[in-house]
């Protein structure tokens, strides 16, 4: 059966899905929604396994032989990915059952946790598929599901953010099928590896270019790369606590994946990199997300919304680091994009336990959390560390590679950018410190309790997982390192 | 609703032959165009007809809304449940050859399940957008 886990690791959460949404009970969808986000890093850490030992593992859906047929091919980048998506999902599950049960009405649970469901199918689908074509289908059932997640929020604003969400989505994946097409016309194969292999033969003319260049945008929507982020504080600040804690710490970081395959796999860092001028632009709008999103969520009264923001400051540094295109820096950013995951699910998580135990995430309502709830704010302030990127945490780790890569190239001015927005995020950590710890707590925020055991150990599992990879990097690292390494190697 | 005689009888006598075209859609699709999808938005087309003529209520007591909310899980539960099956014969998921005893038999069972899927899950859907919108204000 091990022969057949690449099938199984997208079929069984799409089964889930369809089960969950018949047995139409919060309690009986959570359970199955549970036991299917626990199987999944099972499968990956199994696949990861194989692929350690032997290399990237093919699959043939349908028994119909790539290139012709769709293929799932799992290479070192793909499991880290699935990773990636699994561990936090499986760990964040416990905390769904009572922020769903405390922000979802009874009869759309059980609809929620499908949409959950689908969700993680599609993800884990875009990282584990070799087509083209199959990976928009997965991002698309991925985004549908998250609009539908999002939707969901008790905020009436939650609409409308969806809604704006649904518009930016549909237009990314759009420009992302267009590019398929392009690619398509241009070399007869919808196989990733097989595209890679044929656009070596081709001319690097206009329609290519403007493949790279439909792909580049559409996707960068999907990751909320700096100029296109607008849909993405609203869509986080209003969404259930649940929804936005996962996709914050996945949903983004496989659009980032799809970026890593198509620029250094299928199209080549010769042809991305050195004929199109990607890398001055994604160094650019890096360091622009790093100061303007952090700059904007400091002044920020909705924590989740400070944290959104904080995002899209984080998918900065990711995309610096792809951005550097060297074996360091491409090291960092895909480290940066597990740090990231953990970190901003932790933070979210958090942030989902106060809401739950005070009603809303605004600043003000934090005040005294900190004497009120102090197992769940010290789990909030070491991952707001993380972020700061404090030596100790992964946070630094991720921070640490990416100037090392900024200084192998001379360029110590984004050495200093990345101090001066880390600093930034200083302050916006910092204000709900001061909030949670030397505020008076309001008439209400006396009479809260600490939050539940099952919201308290994921977080705390998280937590410890910033700190763990802060201090023994040999396994994230070493991964990175190594799904860097094939990436630079490149299709050809 | 007293003077659309004629279009209360002219549905009557369009509504089975929708059906039947639905259906010859779907189980032609091997041959010819047709399919899942197509034959779905023609069932549905039936339903939302008769919502259309004879009113809401009559198409829901018909086809309850439940029963609509199970249909669009149950017919991809079916496509999917048909690669799962090939997959416990030992094949690749979705490798419909396993199926049978002879490879155009078993190729053939396949698509029809997974095309029936298909049909169940567009019907479904089309009618739970219908219901949707036709529902809103009530």
């Amino acid at each position: 059966m091990t022969a057949h886990l690449p099938a199984i690791m997208v079929v069984l959460p799409l089964f889930a899905a369809l089960l969950a949404s018949l047995v139409r009970r919060g309690w009986a969808a959570w359970a199955i929604a549970f036991a299917v986000s626990l199987a999944m890093p099972v499968i990956a850490f199994t696949m990861l396994i194989q692929v350690l030992s032997s290399g990237p593992i093919s699959y043939a859906m349908g028994g119909w032989a790539p290139p012709i047929g769709i293929e799932y091919r799992i290479d070192m980048l793909s499991v880290f990915m699935l990773l990636l998506v699994s561990v936090p999902a499986a760990v964040m599950m416990p905390f769904a059952r009572l922020s769903v049960m405390s922000e979802i009405d009874d009869d759309k649970q059980a609809w929620f946790y499908s949409m959950y469901l689908l969700c993680l199918a599609g993800l884990l689908g875009i990282a584990s598929t070799g087509d083209a074509f199959n990976a928009f289908v997965f991002l698309e059932i991925s985004s549908l599901s998250s609009y539908a997640m999002i939707a969901m929020g008790r905020d009436r604003r939650a609409l409308l953010a969806a809604y704006q969400y649904l518009i930016m989505g549909t237009i990314g994946a759009t420009f992302y099928v267009i590019a398929v097409g392009l690619l398509y016309v241009q070399t007869g194969t919808l196989n990733m590896v097989d595209m890679a292999g044929r656009l070596g033969d081709i001319a690097a003319t206009r329609p290519l270019f403007a493949a790279i260049a439909f792909l580049t945008v559409g996707v960068s929507l999907k990751f909320a790369l700096f100029p296109l982020h607008v849909w993405l504080p609203n869509a986080y600040a209003y969404a259930p606590s649940f929804t936005t804690a996962f996709l914050a710490s996945t949903a983004t970081k496989t659009a980032v994946y799809l970026i890593l395959r198509y620029f250094y796999f299928v199209f080549g860092i010769g042809l991305v990199f050195q004929v199109q001028p990607i890398s001055d632009i994604l160094l650019i709008l890096s360091l622009a997300a790093m100061f303007a999103a952090s700059t904007v969520a400091v002044f920020q009264d909705n924590i989740k919304r400070m944290l959104a923001y904080s995002s899209v400051a984080q998918i900065g540094y990711i995309t610096l680091g792809i951005g550097i295109a060297s074996m360091t820096g491409l090291t960092g950013g895909i480290v940066h994009l597990f740090n990231h995951a953990l970190i901003k699910g932790a933070l979210f998580v958090a942030v989902g336990a106060i809401v739950y135990r005070t009603g809303n995430g605004r600043i003000e309502n934090f005040a005294g959390i900190g004497r009120r709830m102090p197992l769940t704010m010290a789990g909030f302030v070491a991952a707001g560390l993380a972020i700061i990127g404090v030596p100790g945490t992964a946070g630094f780790i991720s921070k640490w590679y990416l100037a090392l890569a900024a200084l192998e190239k001379g360029w110590w001015w984004v050495v200093l950018a990345l101090v001066a927005s880390s600093l930034i995020s200083v302050v916006y950590i910092g204000r709900v410190v001061e909030a949670a710890y030397f505020r008076e707590p309001t008439a209400e925020n006396a009479k809260v309790g600490e939050a539940p055991p099952s919201m308290l150990i994921p977080l705390w599992l998280l937590v410890a997982a910033t700190i763990y990879f802060g201090i023994d990097t040999s396994l994230t690292v070493d991964i990175a390192g190594r799904a860097a390494e094939a990436l630079l190697a490149g299709g050809r | 609703m007293r003077f659309d005689l004629i279009s209360r009888v002219g549905a009557k006598l369009f509504l089975p032959f929708i059906l039947l075209f639905g259906l010859y859609v779907q189980f032609h699709g091997d041959f010819g165009p047709g399919g899942g999808f197509q034959a779905g938005v023609i069932a549905a087309a039936m339903i939302i007809l008769y919502a259309i003529i004879f009113g809401l209520p009559a198409a829901q007591r018909v086809v309850p809304p439940l029963v609509v909310e199970i249909m669009i899980p149950l017919g991809v539960m079916i496509y999917a449940g048909t690669g799962i099956a090939a997959l416990l014969k030992g094949g690749n998921y979705l490798n419909y050859s396993t199926l049978g005893h002879d490879q155009v038999h078993a190729q053939e069972l396949g698509i029809l399940l997974v095309e029936l899927g298909v049909l169940i899950t567009v019907a479904g859907t089309m009618i739970a957008i219908f219901y949707a919108f036709a529902g809103r204000g009530r």
